[in-house]
């Protein structure tokens, strides 16, 4: 299993980096988004993550695992307001495990993770891509410009998505396709979105930006699942070393005012 | 001990009596918390504390973080989102783990430029500056054998790249990087050995944490004007100085609350800030990534490592009169760990009478550019070494070399220092006018 998967990897990864090589100079376009979960107070959009998942669920998962997400996690606190019972539904009907006491292919639980998907021509594992990338890195990479724009995960897989500037050609018998976002200009992964491609359930128009930003903001989630958390413990946090640091220093400025002023201070 | 006169604890009940001759662990606490301590102290001086927590922050969190972690090939990725996506707190323990050691850095990179700046190095320093070092040494280790740990493609790589400076030795390295690395290369052999290691260098940081205070509380803290505290008497030494607790004990938590806000909010706002994307990507021992980079605290030193390629005069010269045994990449390594050793060398190489840069018109220039150099060199670090990029670095590196060979050296015969204050009560006075002459 382990080997198979390197070995997808290993393909799918000099199959880029071909691609990389075979163009050159082109510098990657990455389009600045304003996702709902930047910055300190921003939080995920439920309902774009739903529409984010579809768009996974009906063109990405063909050739790209999430093995590193548990089924559970869609219903879990932090997760996409799933009840247990769709999600039960969704793994069974959508996929199958081999279970080994069975010895046997058996329907998905909650408890299972979304298939590593292998083999000749499939993508890389999509569980963490949000965060294996960085979509911004000035000024002169020095990647000051992460402190406003953040690291640009989501930014570069929306970029990639819409980034496909229709030129295709051949190199020792592998189709490469022109990508304003990616480095060196030409990737292995045909054209996936198209206007239409998919309904979402909410009425949303399923344009191509729209799908990309929705799966973008969905993969953000599979990479950081406990965003929400780690920003509230972030603040909680904050607050408290704030009060803390203030008494401190008055603590500090009443016990050094007679050694500093030569009188008692009162506070 | 010598050291500064101060009051000694006095047993007092039959038991504290009883314990004192036994054992006299009360009056060791009380005689560490009680030195009197310069009381002029800036607030440069308070980098020891934090770094101490650091410490303990990471011994903590990495104890815990181990209780989840798979060291094995296969599984140790996984184990990290493990504790990242299953674990209650995980993702908060191992993203504090992976910036603490970050802020360890930034504070230990401030508390040695401290050091420069105020002549903490010179005389009767050098033990405690040179077991400092030896503390900085081992954290570097113990930072690179815990970045390897994840099994991401910088780890991996980082990992190649570094035991490969060892195997640039002379006739023995090849054999060293395989000793080292369990094999003939980065693999499940070499994650296990890091990680015992990364366990096990922590406790001798701690030890050596003991050895580096015991030092500096017998010679007694430098402070901002380099001027040594009155050892006449009890009562002289109290006109210079304040017990470490409560005066430095309240002062330094209030700073350490600070630089923690600080660090919290980098934590739980943008975590992976200074991590590297890269690390995302599970270890592929057959796909390189585009750029290697290591963490941004050994990018300095990276970039001296660089510097020295086969089309820098002194390299060549220096390889031919070694008959091609020092090549540019040995060259590279020495130079690496030369520019550390060089620092080591500073109380030697620092020819002054004088003790602190405030007092040292010309000195203050060349150490605020050796600052500069040194964040030149972090960012260069980072880069490609194509040009201009394979010029700053030399340029840099050169002048890391120069500040401790040739210019401490000389400053210290040409230099006019002005005059410091003849006491620390003096120094004091002229910031707090104030302030009662006799601290009783």
């Amino acid at each position: 299993m382990i080997k198979k998967l390197t070995l997808t990897a290993i393909t799918a990864l000099s199959l880029s980096l071909s691609g990389a090589f075979a163009a050159g100079d082109g510098e990657a376009h990455i389009e600045d988004i304003a996702f709902s979960f930047e910055g300190p107070f921003g939080t995920y959009d439920i309902e774009q993550l739903q529409r984010g998942f579809k768009v996974y669920s009906e063109v990405c998962r063909a050739c790209h695992g999430l093995k590193f997400v548990a089924f559970r996690a869609l219903y879990e606190p932090g997760g996409l307001n799933y009840s247990e019972d769709e999600v039960r539904a969704y793994a069974a009907e959508n996929y199958e495990v081999f279970d080994a006491e069975l010895d046997d292919f058996r329907p998905s639980i909650p408890s299972d993770y979304f298939p590593a998907v292998t083999g000749l021509g499939m993508g890389p594992d999509l569980s963490l891509m949000a965060k294996a990338r960085a979509g911004f890195h000035g000024p002169a990479g020095t990647g000051l410009s992460q402190l406003v724009n953040g690291i640009g995960g989501p930014e570069y897989i929306y970029s990639f998505l819409t980034g496909f500037t229709g030129e295709e050609r051949e190199v020792a018998g592998q189709f490469l396709y022109g990508n304003t976002a990616f480095d060196g200009g030409w990737v292995s992964m045909p054209p996936q979105l198209s206007d239409d491609l998919i309904e979402y359930d909410d009425g949303t128009p399923a344009t191509e930006e729209q799908m990309a930003e929705d799966v973008a903001a969905f993969l953000m989630w599979t990479a950081e699942p406990k965003m929400m958390a780690r920003k509230q413990a972030g603040f909680v946090g904050v607050i408290i070393l704030a009060v803390l640091a203030s008494l401190l220093y008055l603590t500090n400025k009443k016990l050094w005012a007679p050694h500093k002023y030569g009188k008692e201070l009162d506070l | 001990m010598a050291g500064i006169p101060h009051d000694h604890y006095e047993p007092k009940s039959g038991f504290e009596k009883w314990l004192h001759k036994r054992l006299p662990i009360v009056s060791l606490a009380y005689d560490t918390l009680m030195i009197p301590t310069p009381k002029n102290l800036n607030w440069m001086w308070i980098w020891g504390i934090v770094l101490t927590f650091c410490l303990v922050l990471q011994i903590v969190t990495g104890v815990i973080l181990v209780m989840h972690y798979t060291p094995q090939v296969d599984m140790a990725f996984a184990s990290i989102e493990h504790i990242m996506r299953d674990v209650n707190g995980g993702f908060f323990l191992r993203y504090m783990h992976a910036n603490g050691a970050s802020l360890f850095f930034i504070a230990v990179y401030i508390h040695i430029f401290r050091g420069l700046y105020y002549g903490s190095y010179k005389a009767p320093r050098e033990v405690t500056w040179i077991i400092g070092m030896l503390i900085y040494l081992a954290m570097m280790a113990t930072g690179f054998l815990g970045y390897v740990l994840p099994w991401g493609q910088m780890s991996f790589w980082g990992a190649t790249v570094i035991t490969g400076l060892f195997g640039a030795i002379p006739f023995i390295g090849e054999g060293i990087q395989t000793w080292l690395l369990g094999g003939p290369a980065v693999d499940n052999a070499t994650l296990n050995r890091f990680f015992s290691l990364h366990y096990l260098l922590p406790f001798v940081i701690a030890a050596l944490v003991a050895v580096h205070i015991w030092a500096f509380h017998t010679t007694g803290n430098n402070n901002p004007t380099g001027v040594e505290v009155r050892r006449g008497s009890k009562e002289e030494a109290k006109k210079d100085t304040l017990p470490f607790w409560p005066y430095f004990v309240i002062k330094d938590l209030f700073a350490l609350a600070i630089v923690f806000l600080i660090f919290w909010a980098v934590v739980g706002f943008m975590p992976n800030y200074l991590g590297h994307p890269d690390n995302y990507i599970e270890a592929n021992p057959l796909a390189t990534p585009a750029h290697i980079v290591p963490e941004w605290y050994y990018l300095p030193f990276y970039a001296i490592l660089r510097a020295f390629t086969a089309d820098v005069w002194a390299v060549q010269f220096v390889s031919w009169i070694t008959g091609g045994i020092v090549d540019a990449k040995f060259f590279g390594v020495l130079a690496m760990f030369g520019a550390i050793f060089v620092m080591v060398l500073a109380p030697w190489l620092d020819t002054s009478s004088t003790r602190s840069g405030r007092y040292r018109p010309a000195f203050k220039w060349w150490f605020w550019l050796l600052a500069i150099d040194f964040m030149v060199l972090m960012w260069v670090g980072a880069r490609d070494t194509n040009f201009p990029h394979d010029w700053i670095s030399l340029i840099g590196a050169t002048y890391w070399f120069a500040y401790f060979l040739v210019v401490l050296p000389l400053l210290g015969i040409f230099e006019k220092p002005t005059t410091p204050p003849e006491t620390i009560e003096e120094d004091f006075k002229h910031h707090y006018p104030d302030s009662p002459s006799a601290a009783e």
